[in-house]
């Protein structure tokens, strides 16, 4: 696993709260990890800070499973 | 038209004296102070360095992480008295009207804490809005009210009220008010407040309201003494779960006493300072023991709002005085906030919850701390000083008063 990818799992289990097992790529942040629109909106503030970069609101509507997370921040971040 | 009759059924504290209601009658009986040197922050650079902090709370074992890390710490001790209420009262959850089940909350101040953290945040930045999604919802005094009802599925009214330190006590009276009216059969009502941080102690020291005591932080809160300078800022929260007296007695409920009357007056006077001569401090006893139908003679025991500051004390007893003549010197009268400190908000509920303690117990708790007399004070009225006294006490009152001049008074009655 790229540390890209160790760093969005090991986020995801500290802001929702769920055990790393849950945390696959396929999971959706809504419906298998107990997130709210609000913990979705932290999530992605979280990303922005860990990895210091911006991510439009209109790419952040697109990251709604860990997988797509971890591709769109192994394609963007430099 | 005929008002129903309401009763307390369960009752929950978190309080720098005690974590739980008997823990805190424990502390109030036996006169112990809370206050000691701040461990929140660092307060070497505050005029005052101590305060009454809730002591050995850890949130992970009321809350799994992900919903303590949503909660300002006075939504967090809103949820623990409250669960400690409810249990208490041993309500069937599946068997009442939650449509007629509400939450009435008081808060002064809400999340200052979340508030501190986040502005502080976005000034350390560099102009980029980076709050929070939580920030508001975290911050928002009314957001404990919400917080309990989604844990009850409490459907009924729903709302926190906001008058400073009267905060807990017009809660306390609008429940009352609701159950009598009939809007609801049942609800948890009370206060939370969790000022002591940095925002908090620096503005009211800024207001010259604290004590500076530093050098002896477990005197400092020293109500009607000569030497008083200021009150004691503390946290927590208390709980009482509210019932109608026909649905507690039809459910073989426990009832520690009834809650037969409230008051509300303002000052109209001055922001922060009590009026002079009381006047809006006696507008509200007399409202109360009006609206409770009862005569000043009945009453046993006044847990006065008594924070230990120069010129609150004294407008307090003289309206006393005034509305009891010779009866306020038969009345034992004490100020738990010599050992509590002030809880802002949530003091109206865990003076609430010391005066149906007292009523059960026939103790009055004392107000301790007491050193020297004032001659400003009249020093023939019984203040309990420093030790709890015995007493038969059929009925209670208790005073709280907010900043902006809101004043509140409840009374509660032997079952």
């Amino acid at each position: 696993m790229s540390e890209i990818a160790q760093k969005v799992k090991s986020i995801i289990i500290d802001k929702l709260g769920v055990e790393e097992s849950e945390v696959t790529p396929e999971a959706s942040f809504t419906n298998d990890l107990g997130a709210d629109s609000l913990d979705t909106v932290e999530l992605i503030m979280e990303f922005e800070k860990e990895f210091n970069i911006s991510i439009p609101d209109d790419q952040a509507e697109n990251i709604s499973t860990v997988g797509q997370a971890i591709s769109y921040l192994e394609e963007n971040v430099k | 038209m005929t008002l129903r009759r309401v009763v307390v059924t369960g009752i929950g504290a978190l309080t720098p004296i005690g974590n739980t209601a008997p823990e805190y009658w424990q502390g109030l009986k036996n006169g112990v102070s809370g206050a000691a040197r701040i461990t929140r922050f660092d307060p070497e650079k505050f005029r005052t360095q101590f305060a009454c902090e809730v002591k050995n709370f850890d949130a992970e074992q009321h809350f799994d992480r992900k919903e303590a890390r949503k909660m300002d710490p006075f939504t967090q001790y809103a949820m623990v008295v409250a669960d400690e209420a409810i249990k208490d009262s041993k309500l069937d959850l599946e068997a009442i009207n939650l449509n007629k089940a509400g939450v009435i909350w008081g808060s002064g101040i809400g999340g200052l804490k979340t508030f501190q953290e986040e502005v502080k945040s976005y000034a350390n930045g560099d102009n980029t809005p980076r709050f929070n999604p939580f920030f508001i919802p975290k911050m928002i005094a009314d957001i404990s009210a919400g917080y309990i009802s989604i844990k009850y599925g409490f459907h009924g009214p729903n709302f926190v009220t906001v008058s400073a330190c009267a905060s807990a006590t017009n809660a306390l009276i609008d429940a009352l008010n609701y159950i009598r009216l009939g809007h609801m059969d049942i609800a948890i009502s009370g206060g939370s407040e969790a000022a002591v941080t940095e925002a908090g102690m620096g503005g009211f020291n800024a207001m010259k309201a604290l004590s500076e005591r530093n050098d002896s932080p477990e005197t400092a809160s020293r109500p009607f003494d000569k030497d008083r300078d200021g009150f004691v800022l503390g946290e927590g929260a208390g709980a009482l779960i509210l019932e109608e007296y026909e649905h507690a007695k039809a459910r073989g409920a426990k009832i520690y006493a009834e809650i037969i009357g409230g008051g509300m007056s303002a000052d109209a006077y001055h922001i922060t300072a009590p009026h002079p001569e009381g006047l809006g401090a006696t507008n509200v006893m007399i409202n109360a023991l009006a609206d409770a139908k009862i005569k000043p003679e009945d009453v046993d025991y006044i847990n006065v709002h008594g924070t230990s500051t120069p010129l609150g004390d004294i407008s307090e007893t003289l309206a006393i005085k005034k509305v009891f003549g010779d009866h306020a010197y038969k009345l034992n009268i004490s100020s738990t906030k010599s050992m509590t400190g002030h809880l802002l908000g949530a003091a109206g509920a865990i003076e609430a919850v010391a005066c149906v303690m007292a009523i059960q117990n026939n103790i009055v708790p004392p107000t301790i701390n007491h050193f020297t007399d004032d001659d400003q004070l009249d020093n023939k009225l019984n203040l309990t000083f420093n030790k709890a006294q015995e007493r038969e006490i059929n009925v209670a009152l208790s005073n709280t008063f907010g900043f902006g001049g809101h004043n509140t008074s409840i009374i509660f009655r032997k079952i």
